[in-house]
């Protein structure tokens, strides 16, 4: 995952092309708990960087899910609505939220890699 | 405010619990397994909770103590056996609960189990009923529930004797030369214990419990679990606005006392005759949406007909649930309702309490 880029809010995306794959990262899922709900963007629809794109929730609480990028969603992963505790066993493989056919691949320059991710989840959580 | 810790909090670290504040006690709402694993392992084996941050007062028999205690509690005290407990509430003249709580007959003193948040102010109506401004709840002791199928044998093993004990009764065992008061009740739908001990001896009881296969579990399965078993969280489910008949735990208000005057009396009564306006329900979405409390809850007609009072995901039942408060003409089971989470309308319908059924055991007379 050399090409993958870290959001502040804790949302990872992998590039292919014009398409990214995004969802949460590991440090997420432990920092939420056990998650027992997943609602995902609409195929089809647009979506604005930073704005909302989805909500996780765990027994605890509902935590909105951000796109780190814009752009418009072709797919999404149905098998982690059907099965939310996918999200907790396979964060950052099996578990991706959706995919966007990018609108400006610039917006990627803005996010850290996963060296600055991995330091700004230490220092956030400490 | 400095906040406590209860006499178990260092076990609790070393188990890397997740504290959290809570009624201004540092409280674990869960270990390193997470709440719905140790959801499962209190349904399925057995759970270990520190509720030592509840109150525990004692009120020592005197001539005129158990009418006294009549005056502002709706339970039949003079008909409770020696060793048994009923669930009863502190009310208000409307019919407002302050709290609800567990009342024990001992041998010479009343054993009542009150909420964190609500123990200081249900002490001093407590003291002003009784005109003893010396009570207090006693701080030296420790309170333990553990609380699955296979709670009993666990603790059989550590206490001889207690699997005899009957559903809402206790008694006095020992542990470590203490003297120790147990009851069989709890707040899981789940066969248990519940262990009111000495600080100093909490930790290795409690490991003791460990070693012999339970688990410490957190104050988030405690939620999911009460919930699922359709038992009511004071400050959520009842409060200050709810009455015991809207909040459908009428069972509660003993029946040859609902004549008698109770502070509330008047009300329950009043209630009772011609019916409440609002009652406390189940509600189980269709999807796995969860309906967390004051999520509104609408008609068919789009009119808004009450609240959500609760509502988790409950992984035994493995769908979202939900309780609260529904006008009475929509509180029929199966009545279908709309819940409005994030601004969207999700299909539920009005179902039974419990969603999860376990049945208590009764106590067994050949142990």
């Amino acid at each position: 995952m050399s090409n993958t880029k870290f959001s502040k809010e804790h949302e990872w995306i992998t590039l292919d092309g014009e398409v990214g794959t995004i969802g949460i990262t590991k440090h997420a899922t432990e920092m939420l708990g056990d998650i027992v709900f997943a609602e995902l963007p609409e195929k089809g629809s647009n979506v604005e960087k930073d704005g909302t794109a989805g909500v996780v929730e765990s027994t605890k609480a509902a935590s909105d899910v951000y796109t780190p990028v814009s752009g418009e969603v072709v797919e999404i992963n149905q098998s982690i609505v059907d099965d939310p505790s996918k999200i907790n066993a396979d964060p950052e493989g099996g578990a991706w939220f959706f995919k966007l056919k990018l609108k400006d691949k610039s917006e990627l320059d803005t996010l850290m890699n996963k060296e600055e991710y991995d330091k700004f989840a230490k220092e956030s959580s400490s | 405010m400095n906040i406590k810790k209860t006499a178990l909090y260092e076990l609790h670290k070393k188990h890397n619990a997740k504290f959290v504040e809570f009624a201004g006690y540092s409280m674990p709402i869960q270990y390193s397994k997470g709440i719905v694993k140790e959801h499962n392992i209190t349904r399925n084996k057995s759970g270990i909770f520190d509720v030592s941050h509840m109150g525990q007062l004692f009120i020592k028999y005197s001539n005129d103590i158990t009418d006294k205690l009549q005056e502002i509690l709706p339970t039949d005290l003079k008909n409770l056996k020696i060793n048994q407990s009923k669930y009863s509430f502190l009310m208000k003249e409307n019919g407002g609960i302050y709290d609800d709580l567990i009342i024990t007959r001992m041998k010479d003193q009343y054993m009542i189990i009150l909420n964190a948040a609500c123990k200081q102010n249900d002490l001093q109506i407590i003291k002003n009923k009784l005109n003893d401004q010396n009570l207090d709840m006693n701080n030296n002791l420790s309170l333990v529930a553990i609380q699955g199928p296979e709670s009993k044998t666990i603790l059989e093993n550590v206490v001889s004797n207690v699997s005899k004990l009957k559903f809402m009764n206790g008694a006095n065992f020992s542990f470590k030369n203490n003297e120790i008061f147990i009851t069989r009740s709890g707040y899981t739908g789940e066969d248990g214990f519940e262990i009111s001990l000495p600080n100093k001896v909490a930790i290795s009881f409690v490991e003791e419990l460990i070693s012999k296969g339970s688990t410490l579990i957190g104050l988030g399965a405690r939620d999911t679990l009460r919930l699922e078993a359709g038992l009511c969280l004071y400050g959520h489910d009842i409060n200050e606005n709810t009455s015991p008949v809207e909040a459908n735990l009428k069972w509660a208000i003993s029946k040859n006392r609902i004549n008698d005057n109770f502070i509330g009396s008047q009300k329950i009564k009043k209630q009772i005759k011609e019916g409440v306006s609002k009652l406390r329900v189940g509600i189980k979405p269709e999807t796995r949406v969860i309906a967390r409390e004051s999520t509104k809850i609408f008609d068919e007609k789009d009119n808004e007909i009450g609240k959500v009072t609760s509502g988790t995901f409950g992984p035994s039942v493995n769908a979202s649930i939900a309780m609260g408060y529904i006008s009475n003409s929509h509180s029929k089971t199966d009545t279908k309702v709309y819940l409005e989470v994030r601004g969207k309308k999700v299909p539920a319908n009005v179902c039974e309490l419990p969603f999860y059924k376990k049945s208590y055991v009764k106590g067994e007379a050949n142990v």
